[in-house]
């Protein structure tokens, strides 16, 4: 297992030296730029340790949308020095932050040294709860059903974080369509890829949401993809964002939210509690809930790339 | 085969890992992007190899989501940049 | 596995792994940004190409063999794009300014953000 062994070291210190390089960047496109390029690097790890599920999350959220979503507000904050260096903190605040960091992985790090060989698992518990479901993928069987309190929660949070988004708009913009306007290219690559590529993208998307079940993927990987093809003919300027207020904009974004909640309370009155699944039921629920959320974080990642509202709303 | 296909998922790696030089260095952000677009190629051919190697399928799916976001992301990336530059 | 196909496979992968030392080196080495996009295109198309036909007679089976392509077209269209727009975004600015530092437009200098 040399080769192996080999390739694990050289991505371990591949991603402290990404990571260290990420902080230290001079501009801020070049600091994004080593933030993807860890992320990247992560997604091996992952699948290295045999994580595959956290892996396709990594290069699809991690890596992908957040990189995406942070080179925008670079290219927004532009023009804004006055407020970006009023906004940066101290010498002492960030030597305080790098204090705190330290001492956060050092407890984790000595945590996960002093665990018990071999270390306290659930995993036989979650296997066991695994099969009466009706799902192979054990990982989708916490995240639904053993832990689905923690993805409604998570579900919801992405509502928040678009209403945080679009609350930066200023009033007079409020019912505006969203973020930067790109040029309509009709011919160049450009347009060509912006044309050929979101038919391929959004099957390959609904495929990795619906393996989800029984092998890695799931809805936010898939949602990310679907998120993607739409953000791309956007950059080549061949469609135009929906209106804030467009009412099918925000059907789409709370549909998850609202079908997993509706379920959660179902529970109340056909099984023994909230979020509790009627024996022989759960499949088909679950995969209710998660059809509906992949549209939602479909919708949610597109709307926080977009961002706010950046022009005045058509009389 | 395995231990072939392993160490040529070192080798690119590596490889492709030693361009990061040019994302520190740029001096342009062309230069940068390049680099993590080929990293990004690197990564893929990698977990190909290491799919091989161990025969396991789900690794391909990760795979076939890089290429497709690393296809969307790179151009996205350039679209920024533009919209970052100096007019 | 027949030795036959083992050896096609290693030849493929070792060519492919070539390509990617290739194509670093070009993007290390090359003087300026156009020839750079050059030697990345050639790291994109035949590296992963080349690793994509050596790993074809290893799939598992049809699904997986479709899934390798389909990953080589992707990567090969996205980096097809990507070279063109960051080409055309080189070539402009060496047309309005021949001599990189100071100022440059669009994708030039990347100092200040």
């Amino acid at each position: 297992m040399t080769a192996g062994l080999l390739l694990d070291l050289l991505l371990a210190l591949a991603v402290l030296g990404t990571a260290a390089w990420t902080l230290a960047a001079r501009s801020q496109f070049a600091a994004v730029i080593g933030f993807v390029v860890t992320g990247l690097l992560l997604t091996l790890v992952w699948v290295r340790l045999g994580a595959v599920d956290v892996a396709l999350t990594e290069a699809a959220i991690g890596a992908g949308a957040t990189g995406v979503i942070l080179l925008y507000v670079v290219a927004r904050l532009r023009g804004g020095e006055a407020e970006i260096s009023a906004a940066t903190p101290s010498r002492a605040q960030r030597a305080l932050a790098a204090l705190l960091a330290l001492s956060v992985g050092g407890a984790l790090a000595y945590g996960v040294l002093s665990l018990p060989d071999p270390a306290p698992s659930l995993a036989e518990a979650a296997l066991a709860g695994t099969a009466p479901l009706g799902l192979g993928n054990p990982v989708s069987a916490v995240l639904m059903a053993h832990r689905g309190l923690d993805t409604l929660l998570e579900a919801i949070v992405l509502v928040f974080a678009v209403l945080a988004v679009w609350s930066m708009a200023a009033d007079h913009r409020w019912g505006g369509r969203p973020g930067p306007v790109f040029q309509r290219e009709e011919h160049g690559p450009l347009s060509l890829l912006a044309r050929i590529l979101p038919p391929v993208g959004i099957v390959i998307g609904i495929y990795i949401a619906w393996v989800g079940a029984d092998s890695p993927g799931g809805k936010f990987q898939g949602g990310t993809i679907l998120a993607a093809m739409w953000v791309l003919p956007w950059i080549a300027g061949l469609v135009r964002p929906p209106s804030v207020t467009d009412w099918r904009l925000r059907l789409m974004i709370a549909i998850g939210p609202l079908t997993f909640l509706a379920v959660g309370l179902a529970g109340f009155v056909v099984a023994e509690g909230f979020l509790a699944y009627p024996p022989g039921f759960a499949k088909p629920l679950i995969l209710l809930i998660e059809a509906a959320m992949t549209l939602s974080v479909a919708a949610a990642l597109a709307c926080l790339i977009a961002g706010p509202p950046e022009r005045r709303r058509r009389a | 085969m395995t231990e072939i296909l392993l160490g040529a998922a070192f080798v690119v790696l590596l490889s492709v890992l030693a361009g990061l030089w040019r994302v520190l260095r740029g001096p342009r952000r062309a230069d940068r992007l390049m680099a993590a677009q080929l990293l990004c190629t690197g990564g893929i051919a990698a977990l190909l190899l290491v799919a091989g190697a161990y025969g396991d399928g789900a690794i391909l799916d990760v795979a076939l989501l890089l290429a497709l976001l690393g296809a969307f992301t790179s151009v996205a990336f350039v679209m920024a940049a533009r919209l970052v530059g100096p007019r | 596995m027949s030795l036959l196909v083992g050896a096609f496979s290693t030849a493929c992968v070792l060519a492919g792994v070539f390509f990617f030392v290739a194509g670093t080196a070009g993007l290390i080495r090359f003087p300026d940004t156009l020839s750079r996009v050059h030697a990345l295109t050639k790291a994109d198309n035949l590296g992963l190409g080349l690793i994509v036909l050596g790993l074809l007679p290893l799939a598992p089976g049809l699904g997986a063999a479709l899934k390798l392509l389909l990953i080589w077209v992707l990567v090969v269209i996205g980096g097809a794009t990507a070279a063109q727009l960051i080409g055309a975004a080189a070539a402009r600015d060496e047309h309005a300014m021949p001599s990189p530092p100071s100022g440059g437009r669009g994708l030039g200098e990347g100092g200040v953000p």
